[in-house]
């Protein structure tokens, strides 16, 4: 039915008593989401949005049986917050801070490798949902409609509009994960793909990159090699002049690495189905799933 | 954010690695004063935000003040084209004067975030003073690469390694070392995105100094090094991309026509990339936020519109959480409020999707409302082939 996150999944929010986290947190609520705390230092004891708030994530976790932790954490806490989730023991952490400094990140990825129990997703991303059981972000949950399709991708409205090309055919998805628009993040390209494939409730992937690093190239040979379901991809920044960061910090062609040409091409040698237009992404899915 | 080549040395030396001495000059006054100071042979170099001085004539040796004079003269005040710069170049408002060195060897040495390893890497190369992408390019063998895992740091083993692969004169590699773990301080230390020294030179007498510096910072980590912030030089950047920043909108000003407002950064450049398809050219990207507000969209007209360029503009919501009819009130509005004089197409779509469009079309403003990101795109491109 999905991967990561399904109707059993037990959700902490930490930065939960915050303006970000109030909002999404009563939004993913409001879409069946399991929030069973809160998180935020100082505040324990308290009752926020009808939710028990808890002054570290291991008293959240002991206390709730909680599996997964949603961060909206601001930026100079959220390396923090990270590793408090990871030390924890939780299996899944989703951070959706944009603007973590990269040494902050570089030091959670080390942090985490020797933590391979914790899986997690983002920074600078708007998160995972498994439509009609959990939504653990900030995605608008109703454009979503429960299927077979899984989506992957580095961007957040982007995905969106991708997403809804998708329902307006009527074909729905299994899990889509925002993987997040920073030049360091946890779950990839290749690590999303890796649980697809294991996942017989998936038949099929759309994968969105962008300029900037190699990650799609990686992805593109780990699918011409192992992968068995058909993938649908398509990259954003075509356009995009060489050395400027496009909005994300990882969006970035850089030593004339990193171009969309580069990338579409190696996604087209791996077999990958691309859509040369951001109109064209579900059309493209379409016809993929006739042939 | 980018620094200028003295800035960087100052805080170098903050560091313990070892610069030329020289200072900067604002005027062929000051240039000739720092000359005499210095005494001897100096080096006259302009500094702008680019690479590429050399070859450009943006860097010159003086043998007396009085030529370090003319030199700083004839430097401030001009353009320095260089390949980085594009075909307007660079206006040049200082210059960085510096005693000159016997030359015994020049190399290369830089360190950056490698992105799949997800650690600092330190890059060093015999091939000095070139470009270091076409060097990994046409010579992969002479780079040196060192991965850094960052909970112990850079040990001395490592910097070893990199001084043996440069062939550095045996008695000269702890002298080496130091440099180099001085570089890797600054790094992380200061949360450099990127530490370049090029060229890394070792001098006739066995000295080590860092002849050019890059450093740039990432921004994210800004708001824990405020002294760097009186270092930025907006006069190095587009205005309207200044503005921008100051009301936390992300643009960059590109060469086309159509300006594009946009939610999100990868809708943003897919919205670039589908004007293009259409046989338009995109003047910016603007992303006005996942959330667009009204004083945002507001803020992100003036500035598209203030680009002489642009003679149509697209805006593409995707409103999510974000319902569609604010958002269009918050784009009539701002077009009521500034007066837009060329066609705006709008592309809406999410929550409240048809009370947004029945808001535009209400407005009594002449917006073209289109439905789906390529209808928005032909539409635009049409609105000024129409109108010649």
């Amino acid at each position: 039915m999905s991967i990561l996150v399904n109707q059993d999944t037990r959700v902490i929010v930490q930065g939960f008593t915050g303006r970000e986290g109030t909002f999404h947190a009563k939004q993913c609520i409001a879409y069946g989401t399991q929030i069973v705390a809160g998180v935020t230092p100082g505040k324990g004891g308290m009752t926020h949005e009808g939710v028990p708030v808890f002054n570290t994530v291991e008293s959240a976790a002991i206390a709730t049986g909680a599996t997964a932790s949603l961060i909206f954490v601001p930026p100079p806490f959220a390396a923090d917050a990270i590793m408090e989730a990871a030390e924890a023991g939780l299996p899944l952490v989703v951070c959706i801070t944009e603007g973590i400094p990269t040494m902050d990140m570089v030091r959670v990825a080390t942090f985490l490798k020797e933590r391979p129990g914790t899986r997690l997703i983002g920074p600078n991303c708007p998160g995972i949902i498994s439509p009609g059981q959990c939504k653990m972000g900030i995605m608008p949950g109703h454009i979503h409609k429960p299927g077979k399709i899984g989506v992957i991708s580095r961007s957040g409205t982007l995905t969106y509009e991708a997403v809804d090309q998708l329902t307006q055919r009527g074909i729905g998805q299994s899990t889509c994960i925002g993987i997040g628009g920073d030049p360091i993040i946890g779950t990839t390209f290749l690590d999303a793909l890796r649980l697809f494939n294991a996942d017989a409730e998936t038949d099929a992937v759309v994968m969105i990159g962008e300029i900037g690093g190699t990650a799609e190239e990686e992805a593109a040979r780990y699918i011409h090699a192992e992968f068995k379901k058909p993938v649908i991809g398509f990259i954003a920044g075509q356009t995009a002049p060489t050395g400027r960061r496009m909005g994300h910090a990882g969006a970035i062609i850089a030593g004339g690495k990193g171009t969309a040409t580069e990338k579409m091409a190696a996604m087209r040698a791996a077999g990958i189905a691309v859509a040369q237009s951001p109109a064209d992404i579900g059309e493209t899915v379409m016809r993929r799933l006739r042939a | 954010m980018n620094i200028h080549e003295y800035q960087a040395k100052r805080i170098l030396e903050r560091f313990g690695v070892k610069i030329p001495r020289g200072e900067v000059a604002f005027n062929a006054d000051e240039a000739s004063a720092v000359a005499k100071k210095l005494g001897g042979l100096v080096v006259v170099k302009a500094q702008i935000h680019a690479g590429g001085r050399g070859k450009a004539g943006g860097i010159k040796l003086a043998r007396t003040p009085e030529e370090a004079r003319a030199l700083a003269k004839q430097m401030i005040g001009g353009r320095l084209v260089t390949q980085q710069t594009g075909p307007e170049g660079k206006e040049v408002k200082r210059v960085l004067i510096e005693e000159g060195l016997h030359i015994a060897r020049e190399f290369y040495l830089g360190i950056v975030v490698d992105r799949s390893a997800q650690c600092p890497v330190f890059i060093a190369s015999r091939a000095g003073g070139m470009e270091i992408e076409s060097v990994a390019h046409e010579t992969p063998e002479l780079i040196h690469k060192q991965f850094i895992s960052p909970s112990v740091g850079f040990q001395a083993f490592e910097a070893r390694k990199l001084a043996f692969g440069l062939d550095i004169p045996h008695a000269l590699i702890d002298k080496a070392v130091q440099f180099m773990k001085g570089l890797y301080r600054v790094f992380v230390e200061m949360d450099a995105s990127q530490v370049e020294i090029n060229p890394f030179l070792l001098t006739e007498e066995g000295e080590f100094y860092a002849l050019d510096a890059k450093v740039n910072f990432d921004d994210n980590a800004l708001y824990r090094h405020k002294d760097l912030l009186e270092l930025r030089d907006i006069d190095e950047e587009d205005p309207l991309e200044v503005q921008a920043s100051r009301h936390g909108l992300n643009y960059i000003r590109l060469d086309g026509n159509v300006g594009c407002m946009v939610n999100g950064a990868g809708l943003a450049m897919s919205t670039m990339d589908i004007i293009k398809l259409a046989g338009g050219s995109p003047a910016n990207f603007l992303d006005v936020g996942g959330g667009a507000n009204a004083e945002q969209v507001r803020h992100a007209f003036e500035i598209l519109l203030s680009d002489k360029n642009v003679r149509a503009v697209l805006i593409n919501i995707f409103g999510g959480i974000m319902r569609c009819d604010i958002v269009a009130n918050g784009v009539v509005d701002a077009a009521k409020s500034i007066g837009v004089r060329v066609p705006v197409v709008v592309r809406l779509e999410g929550t409240n999707v048809e009370k947004g469009r029945e808001i535009l079309l209400n407005s009594g403003l002449n917006f073209i409302v289109a439905a789906g990101m390529k209808d928005a795109a032909e539409k635009v491109v049409q609105s000024i082939t129409r109108r010649p």
